[in-house]
This record gives structure tokens, sequence and C-alpha cells, in this order.
């Protein structure tokens, strides 16, 4: 697919007006006064929110404004102080984080997770479900999972064709660049065949060329049926493909709405895009002099 | 300096009960250290639960040999259980920290004198092979066999083809869980739990049974060398730790082989600097009297660690890529 063709946006997605903790036409995640504090500070105070089906959300938000922290107790990493969530209906407080994987709820870590030393092909086969030689007792008996493991193994190097890294297959993912350990982090993700993709910073760290190739690959996800939510600091992107933008700001969500509107929005504007959201570094830090020019005009 | 003799120790120290129970145990470590990644500092308490199970069955409860041993296997899957239930949800270095207290815990209990009766207290236990029927048991009838450095009495013999064939067993095993599915989540684990949580697998009870496999290894190795020596809780002190840990690391904490030619290497290697510091030292050569000169090898074999953890934390067998010591 061509990565330059505006993505089509998903629309209609909320109820009533698009304020913080609107309801959603079809919600895949449902947050409840889920509350996390570190000692005397609160990371994470959201009263209601909700997640829509089958499409992109972001999750934005200045630095410390507990957007991990609300992937990790979504995903089970952490455990909130109070609150409850649902996954597709289903209750998630208290659920371990590995039974939430297996719901088809996957993630991606900020600080990337490649398996060093194991290979690339191995680190694919890894996210496959349900391995019948993953029990201690069946693993001695070859017959009963060579089958299973040939067919995760054309699955894995199908995605890794995908992921443009399927000539290294047999290397160790510790020789891999930043970049591509990102793509391998991904692709191991999908590999668990899940129905909601969350995103830690997948951008960060990515060189221009690949973040292109990234963003078709997220935008693929949804052409597939799966529903993403991701943290990133990279406006353009967020404005590009989400459908759904979530501002947090010290652990609260403060705006909520599609990209156009909420990237507008005052509040978010001053509490993290910043006045100079469109123009060139170069000019907020005083370099470029074109500052000067609009004073003289 | 009589090299005769000294050649002919250091040969003979290939092969030996001693040699078979301490690449068991390293086979055990191998699982533990070098596939799943969990710092297990107490090794010796794993040999002492099976060797004190396989013996106080015996002498104690009048277990045939076959039912004590099996005894020793169960009593260290328990300690496997007993320390990794509390410990496992915890970072490595913890594991690291009460496994070295774990296993001193244990050779204390079988140390102090309230339960003289059963254990013997320092005196240990002896008898219990001919008790069980262990030595009513061997095949071979009495003589010698083998041939130079390796000759044996038929009782050496028999502990050493029973030695071996449990090694075989525990090497195919270890072998099969590696090349499997499981294997691979076990490896996963040593590199990064976090990720292999969050792709839907409950690591704790991986590590769970990681732990109780190098365990029955330890056991076993506890086992054998209880099935030709006595059982004495001066055996399983701290420093037998790590004089395993070093074997591990000299053949290759990631590999299936390692441990137990890294066993067999160190062994001999005792046994050549047993019998050659304390002749260096009667010739002169060395500054010490002769039974400082034996005691040296200890101060060798630490800096061998060092030594081997710094420029080959690989072993012999690893592969570089496979296992860097320090990440």
């Amino acid at each position: 697919m061509s990565n330059n063709d505006s993505p089509i946006k998903s629309t209609g997605l909320h109820i009533g007006e698009a304020a913080p903790g609107c309801k959603k036409t079809d919600p895949m995640l449902i947050i409840d006064h889920v509350k996390k504090s570190f000692g005397g500070l609160t990371a994470v105070d959201v009263e209601h929110l909700e997640i829509p089906k089958n499409a992109i959300t972001a999750l934005i938000g200045p630095n410390g404004a507990g957007k991990t922290t609300l992937f990790n107790l979504l995903t089970g990493f952490d455990t909130p102080d109070t609150g409850e969530w649902a996954f597709l209906g289903t209750s998630l407080s208290g659920v371990p984080s590995y039974k939430v994987a297996q719901m088809g709820q996957v993630r991606t870590f900020q600080l990337t997770k490649a398996l060093s030393l194991l290979t690339v092909l191995d680190n694919m086969k890894l996210g496959a479900k349900n391995q019948v030689g993953e029990s201690i007792f069946r693993a001695l008996f070859p017959r009963s999972w060579r089958k299973q493991d040939a067919e995760i193994e054309l699955k894995a190097i199908e995605l890794l064709k995908r992921f443009k890294l399927d000539t290294k297959q047999a290397d160790f993912a510790a020789s891999l660049s930043g970049g591509q350990r990102k793509l391998l982090e991904m692709a191991r993700a999908l590999m668990t065949d899940p129905v909601l993709v969350m995103l830690d910073e997948p951008m960060a760290g990515v060189n221009p060329a690949l973040t292109q190739s990234l963003l078709g690959h997220v935008l693929d996800l949804k052409k597939e049926g799966m529903t993403v939510l991701f943290v990133e600091h990279d406006m353009h992107m967020v404005r590009h493909i989400a459908d759904w933008v979530v501002v947090m700001a010290e652990g609260k969500v403060v705006a909520e709405g599609p990209p156009e509107t909420v990237m507008n929005e005052q509040a978010v504007i001053d509490a993290y895009l910043g006045a100079h959201q469109d123009t060139d570094l170069g000019v907020v830090t005083g370099r470029i002099s074109i500052i000067d020019q609009e004073k003289d005009k | 300096m009589d090299w005769g003799t000294i050649i002919n120790n250091t040969l003979a120290g290939l092969l030996t009960p001693t040699t078979i129970a301490f690449a068991l145990a390293a086979l055990g470590l191998a699982m533990h250290f070098g596939f799943a990644g969990l710092l297990n500092f107490g090794i010796a308490g794993f040999m002492a639960i099976g060797a004190y199970g396989y013996a106080i069955s015996v002498l104690t409860f009048g277990f045939p040999w076959w039912g004590g041993m099996i005894v020793g296997i169960i009593g260290s899957i328990l300690f496997a259980i007993l320390l990794g239930v509390p410990t496992l949800r915890l970072r490595g270095d913890y594991l690291a920290i009460v496994t070295i207290a774990a296993a001193e815990i244990v050779r204390l209990l079988f140390l102090t004198t309230a339960f003289t009766d059963v254990t013997g207290s320092a005196d240990g236990l002896f008898g219990y092979n001919n008790a069980g029927g262990f030595t009513s048991a061997n095949p071979f009838p009495p003589g010698s066999y083998g041939w130079g450095p390796w000759t044996y009495n038929s009782e050496t013999l028999w502990v050493l083809t029973f030695g071996l064939g449990v090694l075989a067993v525990c090497v195919w095993f270890l072998w099969a869980l590696m090349r499997s599915p499981w294997g691979r989540v076990i490896k996963g684990i040593r590199e990064d739990e976090e990720a292999i949580r969050a792709l839907g697998k409950n690591v704790f009870a991986y590590k769970l049974q990681a732990l109780i496999i190098g365990g029955i290894f330890g056991g076993m190795g506890g086992i054998i060398y209880a099935a030709f020596a006595n059982v004495s809780p001066g055996v399983y002190v701290t420093s037998i730790t790590f004089f395993i840990w070093t074997s591990l690391l000299l053949g290759g904490a990631a590999t299936i082989w390692g441990p137990v030619i890294g066993a067999v290497i160190f062994w001999t290697l005792q046994a050549f600097l047993s019998n050659i510091l304390p002749e260096l030292a009667l010739a002169g050569i060395l500054p010490v009297s002769g039974t400082q000169a034996a005691t040296l090898r200890f101060v060798l074999v630490g800096i061998g660690l060092m030594l081997l953890v710094i420029y080959r934390p690989q072993g012999i067998f690893g592969d570089k890529r496979e296992l860097t010591f320090v990440k």
C-alpha cells in the first residue's frame, strides 16, 4: 500500500458531545474510576474512559501525565489502588497480565523488549498462543508439537516478510538496530492474534524512512479489524493516523475527540502542544529569525 | 617428583563417582542459570536434601535403596517449591540471596545435635548402601575391572555404571526439554520475563518448573555422591556450590554438554593440583608446607573462576553470542 495517501478515518465513534469521558457507540475497553498513586503522587486518576472498537486511538499528553502507567494498569502489569475496567464486557480487575494477553489484548513496551539472545524467528514463535509443546510434559514428545510448530513457523515467516525482517530470521535479536527491534516487537505481538494492540511510543527513536512503514503497519492493523491504542509524542503521526485522540495531563483525561478538533482546543495546546506546534524548532529557540519577521509584519 | 603417580591420579579423576555427581549438579545449575536465568547459589542444599533423603529413609524408615532414592528426589522437588513460591515473583538477585541462606539452613539442620538419632549430626550417616540393598544389587561379580588409572573394584564399577546411567537420562531429558517450545519460553524468560508475560505466558509457573527440574538434577547428584561415599554435613558447604558454579561456567552455562565436560575438567584439574602442589612444596619450589600447598588449589580455583567470567563468560562450549555474563 502507499503510505502517502491520506488514510480513511473512522468517524461517528462517539455518542453526544466529544468531551472527556463521553460514551462511544461501540466501546472495546471501558475504564471506571481507575486511580493509582505512587506515594503522594497521583499518577493516574481516570473517572471514565471508553476506547472505541476497530479504530485507532491515540493517547497523548506531556511527560509524567500517566500514559504509560495507565497502559501498565490496563494490561495487568501494575495494580491500581481503586477502580475497575472491562475488556469486551469482561472485567479485568485483578486479572494477571499473562491472562490479559491470552484474552487478546497485547502490548509493546516503551523501551523495546527484544529477546536479545534468541533468534528473530524464535522471538516470533514465542508469540503464538496455545502451543502444545509449551507444556512441560508434552514438550518431551516432539510428535505432539512438531506439526503445530511448523505451522507457527510458516505464520512467523509470513509476518517477518511483511515487516521486511525475513532476511534476519536466523540472527540473534541483539544484532538488530533499534528501529528493527521496534518492528520485531510489533510483529511478535501480532503472532498472538490480538484484538486490541497497545503500542507504547512505537515511533520513539525510529528514523523517518522507517516511520513511514511503521505507520503503514499500524493502519494495516485497523484494516484487519484490530483495535489500536497507542501512546505517541509525534503529533504529525497522531494527526495522520488517529481516529480518536485522548489527552491526559497530571493523571486525568482533560480532553478527547477526533484529532482535528481536539488538537485545536486551547486547553490542549496550552497543556501539551505548545503555542509553536507548527513552527520550526529553530524558530522556537530563536536560532531562526522568523519570529522577528512576524513582529515586523 | 613422582610424575608417574601424579599423571596416574590425574587421569583417574576423569571418571569417578564424584565427577559424575558434580556433573549432575552442574547440569541442574545449567537448567537454573544457563537456560532460565535463575541465580541459584544453593545447589549444595539440593544435593544435601537428595543425599539425606536417601540415607534417612533407608536407615530410619527401612526403605529399599530405590525407594530411598525416590524419597531424595521428592525431597528436592519440595525444596524447590518451598524456595520458589515466595521468591520467584521477586527479581533474580533475591532468589540468589534466599537460595544461599536456605542451603545453609539445610546444612545446619543436618548438623545440629537436636536430630542426632536421625541425621547422625556431625558424624553423618553410613551403612545405608548395605542396609538398603544398593550394594547387593550390584550385578558385577567381585574382582578388578578396567586398566591403568581406570582400575576399579566391582563396587566402584557399580556406582559408576549407575551414575553414568542416571547422568545419561538427565542429559537426554534436558536436551529434549530445551529443544521444545517449552525450552523456548524458558530461554525467553531468561532474556526478559516481562516481554514473555506480555505474550500471554504464565512466567511464574515456568520458572517454578525450571527450578524443580534443576533441583531434581541437583538432588540426583547428591544421591550418586552418597551412593559412593558417606553422607556428611561437612560436604554440603557453600564452597561446594561455588565448585559447581565453576564447573558450569567452565563448560558453558547455556549448553547441554558444557556442565558435564566442565565438571570432568574441574575434577581432573583438582586431582592434578592436589597431587602436584604438595610435590612442588616438597621439592622446595613452593615456599610453603605440604598441607598448605594442598589448600592452595582452592585459591587457584577462585582465581580461575574470576578469569573465566572476565575473559570467557560463555565457557568452552558456549556460543559467545548466546550468553554474555555481564549484561
